[in-house]
């Protein structure tokens, strides 16, 4: 932490990210399955991803649809009309030796442009105690496009001088491929891990890329100090990566301003083992992309106003929009509220347990208090939400039984310390906690008639009660003790309290 | 000997089909001609005799039990080397893929086969379809069956001589700039580029993307209808591909001419051709005017930077197209021992010709950042205003006439050492290219010597009916057929 970087930096930092579009069945221009993983190599292939002779590119029309979405959620404008591009250069893992993308310096022909990400709205940063300030900054996208995933190389050792071979698996290439370009608007790197960690959020609300899958998103990063030469950091496999490359490019960098020597405008590989940044071959960056349009796919039509309502309206709640609904409507503050929203998993688990129980203030207070708490006790585990996603598919929560507890404390009034015995009976034992409230006594004690019975033997034991009830209220709450001394705290006060009443009234 | 070879296909169809002639006896007459002519032509890169009888014998069968069969039935069609079809090599008449067997069928392929016609073999044709003269092959030239020490026209030389030396009826070729049209005038057959997305590119190997079609070459227009409407159509898996609303048909002398045809006659272009090509040309033209047609002479206006913006965008996305020959997923033999893959790379890609060398050079350079804007921006820029020009031209007429060459064939080697020269020889043609306009060359008459030379109609955007009613017309008025006793 003594890179803590401090304005007079300048620090600038801007982002691409690579995200598959894992949810749709075929790749983006062939009937291959997107979903390459868990194939022989190159099993998943035909002529057209293998770039054969004469195999021609067929668009996947949902493609654009999902990274439409995407676009939307980080409000960008979309064009009534999108084309391709071809980025031609040699490398031995893209099968036609050019990549069918979008590019925008001859004409807008990405599928989004001029988008914003706002931290105020975002639903991660409020339990991220640490970074709560109010001058967050406003993240401009420059763009997003739509293109194809390269196939994948495996080298036999990494020095590639001493290989013997090297092999390739295009089992991968023309996955539907959605790349986010931001400004360098980033002047923090936690504000980086914050913004990748709310990206991975939006598409798991949004359906369309599992992140949890091994390499679904990517992330290159640049990094620029003082108004100096911009540096691109590239091949950051994991996004726990991201945040320690930035610091470490920081350092580099300063260090190399210290001594007087001028930062040079390249692009610097991730190395994962050593955790630093090295030079990338310098040809790599001066490569021409000899970008034109793709002849063969012709240039599509959105529909404008149209396409935009249609999705829209097809479209998953954000998570910015249900963390609105909780705190305005639902009446949930805003911290409980963030912690719901942070994981879709844990934010539809809710949605799901108030179909059984609308009574969105004490369900989240169940889900929040007393399900996360003993999913965090339970695995020694920093990481809340990850720890949630992994054991909310398996574990022993389910949805009716927040709402049963919520229930039970709403409406029965059972205090707290009860309920959490009967959840934790409930989890150890599957019963139902109604069954187990009955069984614990608890709930005849609501039975009016028991209760009405031990008011009237308090009433004959000590007729002077009946009489100093009537000027002096406190009376009834002196009754309720001793019932609730009678009872062992099983009585409901609220229904004992009433009947106190009606019956000391009626019986004077 | 039979000579059946000299039939067209349109005769024999119907001879197989009434069960008259078996498609097995006929094709035995084809592959018999085949080993008797082409090794004087050099038309064939791959013959695939075997499975042509074979197939034949099904067919054979099928009309026996009474089946149905198509509208091709029995006829063996000749394809370019660029066209894939499943289990036979696809050489593009390139070193570079000497050893390359196509894993699947072009759309155009399926059809054909599912209309009962035969594959009979792969075409001989210029390198990767580069080139106006079918000399640029390491298969050897294809010569021009009239004079065998001349060019046959490329790039679809094969195809073209393959038919005018009546070794086939019908084949294939493909059409960037005038590779159908001009073998077609060189060698006096006839040849159609289609409109642009009307016949499906899957299993064409990528030349320029935006301007080429497979097209078919025949000896009679009667011949051209049903291949015709056998390749043409919307297809999956081609995205530039369209609806087209009817199918072609050869209509009666009294239905062509129930419609007065507006025709535009570039006499400009005309001027500027051969003395022979214009004379013969202007002769045509003066019997048409005894139908009842609007002839009248008009005029392109900008023609100056048609070729550059033509070879600008060609080469551009050719020298993107060919990138993906390295070699690593298919090609030839070569050791990789020693070489990292950029070397290797390199090493396998020297085996391309010189003059596709030139053109993927060239169109990387006309792509490179800063010079995008000089060259490819700007040959788009003369394509649209062409292409604008044509649609006004066609307001005013339904077809227009031209010569497809401004020159006859020339002798073998001639030509070769000028590309600059060659180039200039396609203004004519490339125009249906860089418009997506369909186009038709026709057979014109002989110059003094013997050597053919074709007239080129082009019409509006799939007005292909029209191409083909007025070559009907012409193939009335003008029959060549005692020419071929010579061959």
């Amino acid at each position: 932490m003594n890179t803590k970087p401090v304005n007079e930096d300048l620090l600038k930092i801007g982002l691409e990210i690579h995200c598959q579009l894992t949810n749709l069945n075929t790749k983006l221009f062939c009937d291959c399955l997107c979903n390459y993983r868990n194939h022989l190599p190159n099993e998943n292939t035909c002529p057209i991803c293998l770039g054969l002779p004469g195999s021609l590119p067929l668009l996947n029309k949902r493609a654009i649809e999902f990274a439409a979405m995407i676009c939307l959620a980080f409000k960008c404008k979309i064009p009534e009309r999108i084309s391709f591009y071809r980025k031609n250069y040699f490398y031995p893992d893209l099968p036609k030796n050019f990549q069918i993308t979008q590019y925008n310096s001859y004409e807008t022909s990405s599928i989004g442009y001029n988008g914003l990400y706002d931290f105020a709205n975002d639903s991660s940063h409020g339990k991220d105690k640490s970074n709560i300030n109010n001058n967050k900054p406003t993240i401009r996208i420059t763009r997003i496009q739509l293109e194809e995933d390269p196939g994948k190389v495996t080298y036999e050792e990494d020095k590639s001088s001493v290989n013997n071979y090297t092999l390739i698996d295009y089992n991968r290439a023309g996955v539907p491929l959605v790349e986010i370009v931001t400004e360098p608007d980033f002047s923090n790197p936690s504000d980086v891990r914050i913004f990748l960690n709310e990206i991975i959020n939006i598409f798991e609300y949004i359906g369309v890329c599992d992140p949890t899958l091994e390499g679904s998103v990517r992330c290159d990063v640049n990094v620029s100090l003082r108004n100096g030469k911009k540096v691109e950091i590239k091949n950051i496999s994991s996004f726990k990566d991201v945040e320690k490359s930035i610091l470490y490019e920081i350092t580099r960098q300063k260090t190399l301003i210290m001594h007087d020597i001028a930062v040079q405008s390249e692009t610097r590989h991730w190395d994962e083992k050593r955790k630093i940044t090295i030079p990338a071959r310098s040809k790599e960056e001066e490569e021409d992309y000899k970008y034109f349009p793709e002849p063969d796919i012709p240039k599509i039509n959105l529909g404008g106003e149209l396409f935009i309502s249609r999705l829209k309206s097809i479209m998953h709640e954000l998570p910015a929009e249900r963390l609105n609904r909780y705190t305005n409507l639902f009446g949930i503050t805003d911290h409980s509220a963030r912690i719901l929203v942070n994981s879709k998993r844990i934010s539809d688990f809710f949605e799901e347990s108030l179909k059984f129980y609308q009574s969105p203030v004490e369900v989240s207070n169940w889900i929040i208090n007393e399900m996360l708490t003993k999913l965090n006790e339970s695995e020694k585990h920093e990481n809340i939400d990850k720890i949630s996603i992994e054991k909310l598919s398996s574990s022993s929560f389910y949805p009716k039984l927040i709402a049963t507890m919520a229930r039970l404390v709403d409406e029965k009034s059972i205090n707290r310390s009860k309920a959490r015995e009967i959840f934790d009976i409930s989890l150890r034992t599957g019963e139902d906690p109604l069954e187990i409230a009955k069984k614990l006594d608890i709930n005849k004690i609501s039975d009016t008639e028991q209760i009405i019975v031990l008011i009237k033997k308090i009433a004959e034991d000590q007729p002077h009660l009946s009489e100093q009830a009537k000027n002096n209220p406190n009376v009834y709450n002196f009754i309720l003790g001793l019932i609730m001394k009678e009872t062992k705290g099983k009585a409901d006060p609220k229904v004992t309290l009433e009947l106190i009443r009606e019956t000391l009234n009626t019986s004077s | 000997m039979s000579q059946l070879f000299r039939e067209p296909a349109n005769v024999i169809i119907n001879r197989i089909k009434r069960g008259e002639l078996t498609a097995e006896e006929y094709i035995s007459v084809i592959i018999d001609r085949i080993n008797n002519m082409d090794t004087k032509i050099n038309s064939f890169i791959t013959k695939n005799f075997e499975n042509a009888i074979k197939r034949s014998r099904e067919i054979d069968k099928k009309i026996q039990k009474g089946e149905k069969t198509g509208v091709l039935t029995g006829i063996p069609v000749g394809i370019k080397d660029n066209i894939s079809v499943k289990g036979l090599k696809n050489t593009c008449a390139s070193r570079m893929l000497s050893n390359y067997i196509s894993t699947y069928d072009a759309t155009v392929i399926e059809h054909i086969k599912s209309e009962d016609g035969i594959i009979i073999g792969k075409l001989n044709m210029d390198e990767f379809g580069m080139g106006s003269t079918s000399e640029l092959s390491p298969y050897g030239p294809v010569r021009n069956p009239w004079n065998h020490e001349y060019v046959a026209g490329g790039s679809s030389g094969g195809s073209a001589a393959a038919v005018s030396s009546l070794q086939i009826p019908i084949s294939l070729g493909s059409d960037t700039g005038g590779s159908i049209r001009c073998p077609a005038s060189f060698c006096s057959v006839i040849g159609l580029k289609p409109t642009y997305g009307s016949v499906s590119r899957n299993g064409l190997i990528s030349y320029s993307n935006s301007m080429e079609q497979i097209g078919p070459i025949a000896r009679t227009i009667f011949d051209i209808v049903p291949i015709l409407n056998t390749i043409s159509g919307e297809d999956r898996m081609d995205n530039t591909t369209v609806v087209l609303k009817s199918q072609y048909r050869i209509k009666s002398l009294e239905e062509i001419l129930s419609s007065k045809l507006r025709i535009g006659i570039l006499s400009e272009l005309i001027e500027t051709s051969e003395a022979q090509i214009m004379n013969g040309i202007q002769e045509k033209i003066k019997v048409l005017e005894k139908f009842p047609f609007d002839l009248e002479d008009t005029r392109l206006g900008i023609l100056d930077f048609a070729v550059a913006a033509y070879y600008i965008i060609a080469m551009a996305e050719a020298s993107s197209n060919l990138s993906r020959f390295d070699n690593i997923r298919y090609g030839y033999y070569s050791n990789p021992e020693g070489y990292d893959w950029r070397s290797y790379f390199a090493k396998s890609r020297s085996l391309f010709g010189d003059e596709v060398k030139r053109r993927i050079l060239l169109g990387s350079y006309v792509l490179s950042a800063g010079y995008f804007g000089k060259y490819y921006a700007k040959a788009q820029i003369v394509r649209s205003r062409i292409r604008n020009e044509f649609e006004k031209l066609f307001m005013k007429y339904d077809v227009l006439i031209l010569p497809t060459m401004p020159v006859l064939p020339f002798k073998l080697g001639e030509r070769i050492s000028n590309p600059v020269d060659l180039y200039n020889l396609d203004l004519f043609t490339i125009l249906a290219n860089l418009t997506g306009f369909p186009a038709i060359s026709i057979p014109a008459g002989f110059s003094q010597e013997g050597f053919p030379f074709g007239i080129q109609f082009i019409a509006n955007a799939f007005d292909e009916q029209k191409l083909i009613d007025l070559a009907v017309l012409f193939e009335k008025e003008f029959d060549y057929k005692e020419r071929f006793e010579s061959i």
